[in-house]
């Protein structure tokens, strides 16, 4: 105990040097986007833009391609992550919780495929796309990501399903409930919030997901990041990219307050095995 | 009104049997505790007669009726789990009122349920906060509580105090003891720890290797235990293996008669049956270690073979490390091939003479 107080009484110096290095390397580079977004002219060597403006806004913001591609990442993440938990939830279930013939070499193939380079794997179903019809086309991009998404849509639901105490379910049988029902009213609610996580890093991950979305999708589909590296690649009007990238942080930080709702702290770590 | 009656159930996981043709009868209102070392099987017989393991072999009755095919939320019984297991997403009230709910009882029943049971195990008042607001010792009322709103014929507790400390462990036994006699519900309890059998049951079940070792009241599993293996594991024991040889039992530093035929034997003292006294020669034996516990003196006495005993005595200056002490013994058993072959006290002039021949002899 007084180990504990004489502790909170001291300036812990090295917490918060690693704090200000840390939020330095996040928010610097988010400060210096965001603010070449809002800029008109900004020449060297002023440390502040010479000029702010929404122009940039207008220009891009009037644009269908843009409004086009944003639609299209919100509704192939969307997509994407409901098509993930309704294979996955279930499949993370009985690698959790039931013993078949199998398991484990079913399990190692669906992580597997995040042990070879990316990209290699992607030349790859892109070829037996090509056959299939399917390159440039809204659902092949649903294909490879939901291929991306099987990592933690399986991974971390099978933590979450195999971290809920048997004891409360029992104790759910034992209090009259049927299987079915123990598994909606304790199991699913003990597992949630790590499962929510899994669903927000799916859709996120979706969302910002470039190569496949590019390999796959090309010319006819176009996701946000795609097009922004069309813009940044094409034109060398800094502030495009800008302005995108700050339209790109929508999701994720919308993503973010939602899981702050959805979970407290403590959960969310749970999810990652804290 | 239940009873309880298990007829020659077994089970057996993949190699280990957990449980070996086991025969118990619990009668209305009975309070019998299943003891038994860690791995003796005492969590799985609880567990069968729960549904959440199915026996290999034998019948589980309740009342006359047969239930081993009948999954848990079918079975009139109540489990409650050394872990409580509360749900951790849910408050008090909904934790016990789960299954009042599932039953669709109305919802001012509901409410009257939980509150009369949240005041049976003296939560009053508790009914909003969050489990882990709570207690250790609390949790387990809380899931004592969620076991009996629901009338169980058949009460199951597996070791529900061992992850408390001692004091609360022995404050919440008594109420539960209380609360089960009030109620006169019929109640399997599991536990490893010899006290609170003692204290609590009816009858004692001592379990070894998933086989039933003695059945008996708690009086006489302490002052008759059948085995050697009861006698060591319930209270302090000194075992000492040795001969008899006509009528007097002998091993190194100590003797005492015994009018049993000759041949081998284990001969089994309490500590407080073994009285000390400072020696009247070179001794039987060598004060190793005294601890003062207040009320009274654990004193660990070396023997000439290197063998120690415990004895317990009253505090005195006379109890320390080195000095040589003779016995006293009081009541003692005998045990021949794993079976009591005699209780009685010793009449104290027969031991020591006996006891002195027995320490020359060897040295
Ligand atoms: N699910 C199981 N699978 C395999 N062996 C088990 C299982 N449950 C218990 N056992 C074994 O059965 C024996 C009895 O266990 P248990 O009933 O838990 O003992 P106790 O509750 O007396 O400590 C132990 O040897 C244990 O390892
Ligand atoms: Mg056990």
């Amino acid at each position: 105990m007084a180990a504990l107080s004489s502790n909170r009484q001291r300036i812990d110096w090295p917490g918060i040097v690693f704090a200000m290095l840390l939020s330095t390397a996040i928010i610097l580079p988010l400060v210096v986007v965001g603010t070449w977004a809002f800029t008109e002219i900004w020449r060297y060597p002023a440390v502040v833009p010479q000029q702010f403006g929404l122009r940039f806004w207008n220009q891009t913001l009037s644009r269908s391609d843009v409004w086009g591609a944003l639609t299209l990442s919100l509704q192939l993440s969307t997509v994407v992550t409901l098509l993930s938990a309704l294979i996955c939830l279930p499949a993370a279930y009985a690698f959790a919780r039931l013993n078949f013939p199998g398991r484990n070499i079913l399990f190692f193939s669906f992580l597997a495929g995040h042990a070879f380079p990316k990209f290699g794997l992607l030349i790859a179903i892109a070829a037996i796309f090509l056959q299939l019809n399917l390159i440039g086309t809204f659902w092949g991009v649903v294909l490879i990501q939901l291929v991306g998404t099987l990592m933690f849509m399986i991974w971390i639901p099978v933590a979450a399903f195999q971290g809920v105490d048997r004891r409360m379910e029992e104790a759910a049988r034992d209090a009259g409930a049927g299987p079915l029902r123990v598994f909606w009213s304790i199991t699913l609610p003990q597992a949630g919030p790590t499962i929510v996580a899994a669903l927000l890093l799916s859709f996120v991950g979706t969302f910002y997901e470039t190569e496949g979305a590019w390999l796959i999708g090309a010319p006819g589909i176009r996701t946000m990041p795609v097009l922004m590296i069309s813009f940044i690649n094409n034109q060398m009007v800094i502030q495009y990219g800008a302005v995108l990238s700050v339209l790109l942080w929508v999701p994720s930080f919308i993503a973010l307050m939602f899981a702050r709702r959805v979970i407290g702290g403590s959960a969310f770590a749970r999810g990652f095995g804290a | 009104m239940a009873r309880l009656e298990i007829t020659g159930v077994s089970k057996q996981f993949d190699t280990t049997t957990a449980v070996a043709d086991f025969t118990l009868e619990v009668d209305n209102g009975e309070l019998v505790c299943l003891l038994g070392p860690s791995g003796s099987g005492k969590s799985t017989l609880l567990r069968m007669v729960g549904g959440f393991e199915r026996p290999t072999a034998g019948s589980i009755r309740i009342d006359g009726e047969e239930i081993i095919h009948l999954p848990p939320e079918k079975r009139p019984t109540g489990m409650v789990f050394q872990s409580h297991a509360l749900w951790t997403h849910m408050n008090v009230f909904k934790n016990i009122a789960f299954g009042l709910r599932l039953h669709h009882a109305p919802r001012d029943e509901i409410r009257r349920r939980v509150e009369a049971v949240l005041e049976l195990v003296g939560l009053t008042g508790y009914a909003s906060r969050l489990t882990h607001q709570l207690s250790g010792g609390q949790q387990q009322r809380v899931a004592l509580a969620r076991s009996l709103v629901l009338e169980p014929k058949i009460l199951l507790l597996d070791e529900p105090f061992a992850s408390l400390d001692q004091h609360l462990r022995e404050r919440l036994r008594e109420d539960v003891r209380d609360i089960q006699q009030r109620l006169g519900i019929t109640t399997l309890f599991v536990t490893h720890g010899q006290d609170e059998a003692l204290a609590m049951a009816d009858r004692i079940v001592v379990m070894r290797d998933g086989r039933v070792e003695q059945v008996g009241p708690p009086s006489e599993v302490y002052r008759a235990p059948a085995t050697p293996f009861v006698a060591g594991f319930i209270g302090q024991m000194n075992l000492l293996e040795g001969i008899i040889d006509t009528q007097v039992f002998a091993c190194p530093g100590l003797a005492a008669r015994i009018p049993i035929a000759d041949g081998p034997a284990t001969l089994a003292v309490r500590p407080e049956a073994l009285g000390l006294s400072p020696a009247q020669g070179q001794g039987m034996g060598i004060i190793h270690r005294a601890v003062d516990y207040g009320s009274h003196v654990m004193i660990d006495v070396e023997l000439p073979d290197g063998h120690r005993v415990k004895s317990m005595m009253p505090e005195s200056d006379a109890w320390t490390a080195g000095r040589p002490v003779d016995f006293n013994v009081g009541t003692i058993l005998a045990y021949r091939d794993n079976v009591l072959i005699y209780r009685g006290a010793q009449v104290e002039e027969q031991s020591r003479p006996a006891g002195r021949r027995a320490v020359r002899s060897n040295a």
